[in-house]
């Protein structure tokens, strides 16, 4: 390598002739994993179910995502939405959208990714013990909160009443209906609760459930807003909105936390890209207090 | 005076040059290619640029030929450190498809080891911004790592200020202070022509130990720093860092963002010349067969379209947004990120900027409203 025999003005554009590279090992490496399985929830959305074929499985808290390498094609940020206490099986729910993740949902049992992490920070179990929860997923949101509703199910008693909100595009989009299912039953409170409450933005086919915005699900709650803890996943707007409405509520705002998207192609700290204000969302988030971010997410185009 | 203060001959400082080479170093320092001052191998002192200085204002350089032939009487050009320890393409991993999937190939070749000949004391304290952002975290970066510990520094203080510097403000020099192995002043005195220095580590101390060196008398030393205190008071420019980060903070909503935008062209330059600005980008790529795939990081700008780009769209659309992200992060949110400001005053970014935009005049027009806005 002659790295000093640069040409004038570097324009990094002008310098893909000179690649670097670095012996050894660094976090930038993934670490190869298996599907053992790929179940499809949806037309656009796809479970994959990752085994670590040599070494320790990744344990991971509520809230915290990996970077999933596909062979050639990219590495994205995905939350994982398994179970904290069954590490062995490392579960990610992605929507194909793009390049990367539309390879993601093609793979089959047998297929190999790549994995770093688990990075970010994590929904506050702790702080919300004690009091209600409720959870308010947007979308491609609920994987990255079906982790808490697991933590919740596993230490029920922990919490007082616990509410998922969930809204999605139509009928057919909705994730993890048979858990729903059940949830609207374990989740409980007290007989003849529902705590699961879903809603689409447009009714589809046999549909007899709400239609409408998460938001307009907030009034109704029966809730002790002092005590009680939000956490909330969803487009940014939708973010918005609902912690307007929680806020209405009584709810403390320090006791409102949301995970933010931002784009990511390191997820620790190296590429810059995923600044929020003074926050770097891989290393500072994903998941903040509202107080955290409120002055820069109030702005437009931070 | 101090023992470890002493003076070199040119030919002292040409027998340290091949000390360095003989040490099995890389010897980068100032050279000249396409009329500008850039990093090159230095193989002896001739290839510095001898006898000439810059001329920089905002959007404008050019070498024009001084009156002595001093080997260091020029300011920073567009490369800085960065460029070696932080390379502007970089493989990150190689790896190659297997029956079970794909396996990663290992980096074997080793890394060459810099000695950067004639640093400035801007470019010791960017290296130190840096060694915050890619060491400092909980994460380090092994790549930087790597370059960055096998790094020996010989830096020169400044004895002229360019006319986009402000070092002074941003409290980085002329004056090495820390960071270095050694450093040098410059001194031209009527015929004599000599280096006053000062050690800074003990690899440092031991190269010196292998050349022609005596100590310096307190007149030599006084000479140098008197070069150095002239340069700090010739400042071209200047950044009152009082109340920055409040300062940028409060006005996210200034319209002079609007106004500089509409001179921005968003182009970039000044994200790549700029010492600590550190963002990159990733992109895959798989050979012709497929069966090797490469995932590369090259240097990125938040001035790019898509640096922000989220499914659905770009958080930062407008130029306004980008040049408040750059501008707010040197200044303002690199302090609460990093502990220091991102900016050391070397002025590169109002030189290389093609419309001469220069941030310590954005930053005094925002004062300017602020300080009305005061009740
Ligand atoms: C912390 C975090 C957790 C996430 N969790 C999930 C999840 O559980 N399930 C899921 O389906 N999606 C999740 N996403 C979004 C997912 O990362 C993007 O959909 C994905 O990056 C799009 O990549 P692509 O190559 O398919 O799309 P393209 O449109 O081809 O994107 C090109 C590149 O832009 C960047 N990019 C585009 N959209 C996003 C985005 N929304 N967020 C970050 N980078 C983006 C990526 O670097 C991507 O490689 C998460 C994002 C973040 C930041
Ligand atoms: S912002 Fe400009 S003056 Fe400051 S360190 Fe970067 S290039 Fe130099
Ligand atoms: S100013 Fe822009 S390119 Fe430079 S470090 Fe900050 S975000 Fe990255
Ligand atoms: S994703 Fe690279 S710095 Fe956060």
């Amino acid at each position: 390598m002659n790295a000093c025999r640069l040409p004038g003005f570097a324009y990094w554009t002008y310098m893909v002739n000179l690649i670097s590279h670095t012996p050894g090992l660094d976090p930038m490496l993934p670490r190869p994993f298996r599907v053992a399985r790929a179940i499809r929830e949806t037309a656009d959305v796809v479970t994959l179910e990752l085994e670590a074929p040599a070494g320790p499985p990744l344990r991971f808290d509520p809230g915290q995502f990996t970077m999933l390498y596909v062979f050639g094609v990219g590495e994205v940020p995905i939350s994982i939405s398994g179970d904290a206490r069954k590490p062995e099986r490392l579960v990610h729910t992605i929507r194909s959208v793009g390049l990367a993740t539309e390879a993601l949902c093609m793979l089959r049992k047998g297929g190999v990714v790549g994995v770093r992490g688990p990075f970010g920070s994590r929904w506050p179990m702790e702080q919300a013990r004690g009091g209600d929860v409720v959870v308010v997923a947007g979308g491609i949101g609920l994987p990255p909160l079906r982790p808490v509703i697991y933590h919740i199910l596993h230490h029920r008693k922990d919490y007082g009443r616990v509410y998922l909100l969930y809204g999605a595009r139509t009928p057919s989009d909705l994730l993890f209906t048979e858990e729903l299912k059940r949830w609207q039953h374990t989740l409980s409170h007290a007989p003849g609760a529902s705590p699961v409450l879903v809603t689409v933005d447009r009714a589809e086919g046999s549909w007899d459930g709400a239609v409408g915005m998460v938001t307009s699900l907030i009034p109704n709650l029966r809730l002790d807003p002092a005590h009680t803890t939000a956490m909330i996943v969803g487009p940014e707007v939708m973010m918005r909105f609902t912690i307007a409405e929680l806020r209405k509520r009584g709810i403390p705002e320090a006791r409102l936390y949301l995970s933010v998207e931002r784009n990511m192609k390191c997820a620790v700290g190296f590429c810059g890209r995923c600044q929020l204000g003074l926050q770097f969302v891989c290393k500072d988030g994903p998941v903040f207090a509202f107080s955290q971010v409120r002055n820069w997410m109030t702005q437009k185009e931070v | 005076m101090s023992k470890s203060q002493f003076v070199l001959e040119r030919s002292g400082l040409e027998q340290l040059l091949q000390a360095l080479k003989n040490e099995g170093y890389v010897t980068l320092g100032p050279t000249v290619r396409e009329r500008a001052i850039v990093f090159g191998e230095l193989h002896t002192l001739e290839d510095l640029p001898v006898g000439l200085k810059d001329w920089q204002e905002g959007g404008t350089y050019r070498l024009e030929p001084r009156a002595d032939p001093a080997l260091f009487g020029y300011n920073v050009g567009p490369q800085s450190p960065k460029q070696f320890l932080h390379p502007p393409l970089l493989r990150l991993l190689r790896a190659s498809k297997t029956a079970q999937g794909f396996e990663i190939v290992s980096e074997t070749e080793p890394l060459p080891k810099y000695a950067f000949f004639g640093l400035r004391a801007c470019e010791l304290q960017a290296i130190q911004i840096q060694d915050q952002v890619f060491l400092g975290g909980p994460y380090q970066d092994s790549h930087y790592k790597a370059r960055r510990e096998q790094v020996l520094i010989l830096a020169v203080n400044c004895t002229q200020a360019g006319n986009a510097c402000f070092c002074t403000s941003m409290n980085s020099g002329p004056k090495a202070r820390a960071g270095f192995d050694l450093a040098l002043t410059e001194v031209l005195e009527g015929d004599r022509h000599y280096f006053v220095g000062a050690v800074g580590s003990g690899a440092g101390a031991r190269l010196l130990n292998q050349i022609a060196h005596r100590p310096a008398s307190e007149r030599e030393w006084n000479q140098a720093e008197a070069l150095v205190d002239q340069t700090a008071r010739n400042m071209g420019r200047g950044l009152n860092t009082e109340g920055l980060k409040e300062l940028l903070y409060q006005n996210l909503d200034h319209p002079r963002w609007e106004e500089v935008a509409g001179r921005c062209l968003s182009c970039g330059n000044c994200t790549q010349v700029c010492p600590t600005c550190f963002c990159t980008s990733v992109e895959d790529h798989t050979d012709l067969t497929g069966q090797i795939a490469e995932r590369t990081r090259h240097w990125d700008s938040c001035f790019t379209a898509d640096f922000s780009y989220l499914h659905g769209g770009n958080v930062r659309v407008s130029t306004r947004a980008r040049y408040r992200q750059w501008l707010t992060h040197k200044l303002a949110t690199w302090q609460d990120q990093f502990g220091s400001l991102g900016c050391v005053g070397c002025g590169r970014c109002i030189t290389w900027c093609p419309v001469g935009i220069d941030l310590t005049e954005e930053v005094a027009a925002m004062g300017g409203v602020h300080v009305q806005n005061q009740p």
